[in-house]
């Protein structure tokens, strides 16, 4: 189907909590909103694609890798992970918030198992089995599926294939989400909604870096490409502050098929090695006296910071000792062993199975490569970027407390999920546990500080959204009889056609994805920057929005979906560039080196950078806060 | 490309359109079928082969990477909730396995209000803490002393 570009019909949705991406940390959102709210107050959810497959999780996953915390001695304890998350980032954490996770992970794997997910049980003590100190082994083909449904049982209403594209502010109250507008990607239809709090669950950024993989390959990226960066994008519109945005995630996983190592080496114990067989995981005494060296007491910390290992991975790869390998033929002893490999991969990263299959690679006969991937921007993995939250009220110290727990720095705009910053390490599983905090919290504002709240949002503005939002498909309409390049089915990118008034969204994409790849640190340059090329990548990221802002083309409605979900990603990749400009320090060595400033400096820069989009001016600006711990 | 429909077999029913995380899967009017509309979009989740009641979409995998050969195959029964895979390699070799994927029936799963209503929206637990079993401790945890400090002076 197919809508007027000039001419869209329009659907104004009124509730209480909107509920912005139906992934993990949406569904657990919509889940507690709806615990606490009863007949007092009304759930949406809006998702763009099926809420049964739909999100990070989508394909699949074999962990849960944040599991139960119990008092039980052999548990880990929240006061543990803290550290270990701080580790991670080399100091810059939220402690409150990580905190705020871990005291809530024994009720949501409690959940998950009732529902219906298949975690692993120690068949002698019924205790659901680890692979790591964190995290739960699981059968996970239909993880996405299973939480899914209580979601949909929960929720007051479910809008799926409506994907939001711009937060809507309030006219009457400044700096106060009135909601959020979009469109359906299906039937063309304008959908405007009204609430009195917003949860944006939406996913952090792929394809906001050139991929290592080229031609239809690039779909292979280690996070799906449906991750737009619309848990930033819309906030960042909105005017909400993030926070280390320069931390983007690159992760080593196995060459190509990219299908991810923790069951290698957290389940298996498996090495990896350079190409001469020099054990590079476990970390060698002297690579780490090297890294002490540079980076203080964080190359002592056990286990190795996540930054350390890609680095390592980096170095050898640049250095002429790489691709790493993983030495999976000295573990895989047993048919069963051999089960539980590929059957990790199928549940999860069918791409990884397939590559095998495809290259001969029996992992029980010969070892595999591994590669460090292109950065991707999210908030839930082995990173802190993402968007400044307000925290618990018992935990959080009194800086960190400016509304209720979750809430970002515009009135009734919380976040949960890859949305939060400086608190990864949450994964689906703590998605899900910080969904449930910030559905509790939402319904709690919405009773009472925002009672009486009513969105003021004036039909003119509601108007200039429907222009906006349809005129990349008015202006390709206006200007597609100029040239004589055949058309192609609707659906369909016309790969081939060249128009000197419009971009169609992969041709965008890739001016992105090259621009950040080699001036902001991306696989090709290295993961090294400087001044100069980041000061250019602004220049060239404005002259790219520019264009965006005149010229963008959309053939059809998935070519929209397409153009809108390549905006969040620029705005996203505006936030990065920013705060890299701004930390001059090199915090993240296995992300990225600026080269003008190499060293770790935390005498100033223990701080968190902060920065922030003006929404009425597009003006960019930062600040620091300072880390304030509380775990010894 | 990435995954793609038999037109022998595609009866049109549009379930792989429906499941399609990516938008990527698209009903052609015309012919009354599915297709793959946008392949370098494709994560090779491969919902739409799982979903698929016709075993009609199939995936030839990445070009730029993957040499031809391979085969995969996959039936997700949602009444045995079991999956079951056939990996091919390209040099012959066979692999068979049979995976669960849910413990309980479709369609079980408590939503938010089968769950006993409580009055303490003030309090930081949420849905079934109030069970000591579902909280894991006896109460909710919290920091054995909550001194703020900034800097980087902690252990590791």
């Amino acid at each position: 189907m197919s809508v007027n570009p000039f001419n869209p019909p329009v659907r104004v949705v009124e509730t209480d909590i909107l509920v912005v991406g139906g992934g993990m940390a949406g569904c657990g959102a919509v889940f507690e909103a709806k615990y606490w709210c009863r007949g007092k107050c009304r759930v949406t959810l809006v998702e763009k694609a099926n809420l049964e497959k739909s999100g990070a999780v989508g394909m699949g996953l074999s962990a849960t890798n944040l599991g139960e915390f119990t008092e039980d001695p052999e548990d880990p304890k929240p006061e543990e992970f803290v550290k270990y998350v701080r580790n991670e980032y080399f100091g810059i954490v939220r402690e409150d918030l990580v905190y705020d996770i871990a005291r809530h992970m024994t009720s949501t794997i409690k959940l998950l198992d009732m529902w219906g997910l298949p975690l692993w049980r120690d068949p002698k003590t019924g205790k659901f089995l680890r692979s790591g100190r964190w995290q739960h082994t699981i059968h996970g083909e239909s993880y996405k599926a299973i939480v899914a449904e209580p979601c949909r049982k929960s929720a007051d209403e479910v809008y799926e294939r409506v994907v939001a594209v711009f937060p809507l502010l309030d006219e009457a109250v400044p700096n106060r989400i009135a909601g959020v507008v979009g469109f359906h990607v299906r039937d063309g239809t304008m959908y405007v909604f009204k609430a009195k709090a917003v949860i944006v669950t939406a996913g952090g950024g792929s394809l906001i870096y050139r991929p290592r993989a080229t031609s239809e390959g690039i779909g292979r990226v280690w996070y799906p490409t449906w991750a737009s960066a619309s848990a930033y994008g819309l906030t960042l519109l909105a005017g909400a502050e993030a926070v280390e945005m320069c931390s983007r995630l690159v992760v080593v996983r196995f060459k190509d098929g990219y299908g991810p190592v923790g069951y290698p080496y957290l389940l298996f114990k498996m090495r990896s090695t350079d190409v001469y067989g020099k054990t590079w995981e476990p970390l060698p005494d002297e690579a780490r006296a090297e890294y002490r060296k540079l980076y203080g007491k964080y190359a002592d910390a056990r286990p190795t910071p996540t930054l350390l290992r890609v680095l390592t991975t980096i170095r050898n790869w640049k250095e002429g000792r790489g691709p790493d390998i993983m030495q999976t033929q000295e573990k895989l002893k047993t048919e069963e062993d051999i089960h539980i490999l590929f059957e990790d991969y199928l549940d999860m990263s069918p791409t990884q199975a397939i590559l095998w299959a495809a290259q001969n690679i029996h992992p029980e006969k010969r070892p595999s490569e591994l590669m460090a991937t292109e950065p991707y921007v999210q908030g839930s993995h082995a990173t802190p970027g993402g968007m400044w939250a307000s925290g618990p009220p018992d935990i959080a110290p009194p800086e960190y407390k400016w509304g209720p727990n979750r809430m970002l720095t515009v009135e009734g705009l919380f976040g949960a999920g890859d949305t939060v910053g400086v608190s990864g390490h949450k994964f689906s599983s703590g998605s899900i546990a910080e969904g449930r905090i910030a559905g509790k919290s939402a319904v709690r504002y919405v009773l009472t500080k925002a009672k009486d709240y009513r969105p003021t949002v004036s039909k003119d503005t509601i108007e200039r959204y429907r222009e906006m939002l349809y005129r990349p498909m008015a202006w390709y309409e206006l200007n597609r009889p100029l040239t004589t390049t055949p058309e192609v089915p609707k659906q369909m990118t016309n790969w081939f056609e060249i128009h000197p008034n419009y971009l169609n969204w992969f041709q965008l994409l890739n001016r992105l994805m090259k621009t950040m790849d080699e001036y902001a640190a991306g696989w090709s340059a290295g993961y090294v920057t400087n001044m100069y090329l980041l000061n250019r990548a602004w220049e060239l990221l404005k002259m790219l929005e520019e264009d965006f802002n005149c010229c963008a083309g959309a053939a059809s409605l998935h070519e929209l979906l397409r153009v809108w979900e390549f905006y969040h990603r620029l705005i996203t990749a505006q936030a990065v560039v920013f705060s890299m400009m701004n930390r001059k320090e090199t915090r993240y060595p296995g992300y990225y080196i600026n080269a003008d400033y190499p060293q770790l400096d935390e005498k100033n820069w223990h701080v968190f950078l902060l920065v922030r989009r003006d929404p009425k001016t597009g003006e960019w600006s930062w600040r620091t806060v300072p880390v304030i711990h509380f775990v010894p | 490309m990435p995954t793609f429909v038999y037109s022998a077999l595609c009866k049109g029913c549009g379930k792989c359109v429906d499941i399609c995380p990516a938008d990527n899967m698209q009903f052609n009017p015309r012919t009354r079928k599915a297709y793959n509309a946008d392949p370098v979009s494709c994560s090779e989740c491969l919902n739409c082969v799982k979903y698929c009641p016709e075993h009609a979409v199939d995936v030839r995998s990445y070009a730029d990477f993957m040499p031809l050969g391979a085969r995969v195959g996959v039936v997700r029964d949602t009444k045995k909730n079991v999956i079951y895979w056939r990996l091919m390699f390209r040099d012959g070799t066979i692999r068979d396995f049979a995976v669960p994927i849910r413990t309980t029936p479709w369609g079980s799963a408590k939503g938010a209000l089968d769950f006993a209503e409580r009055a303490d929206l003030d309090s930081e637990l949420l849905c079934c803490e109030d069970n000591p079993e579902f909280l894991g401790f006896k109460e909710l945890p919290r920091p054995k002393e909550l001194k703020y400090f900034t800097g980087p002076e902690f252990s590791v």
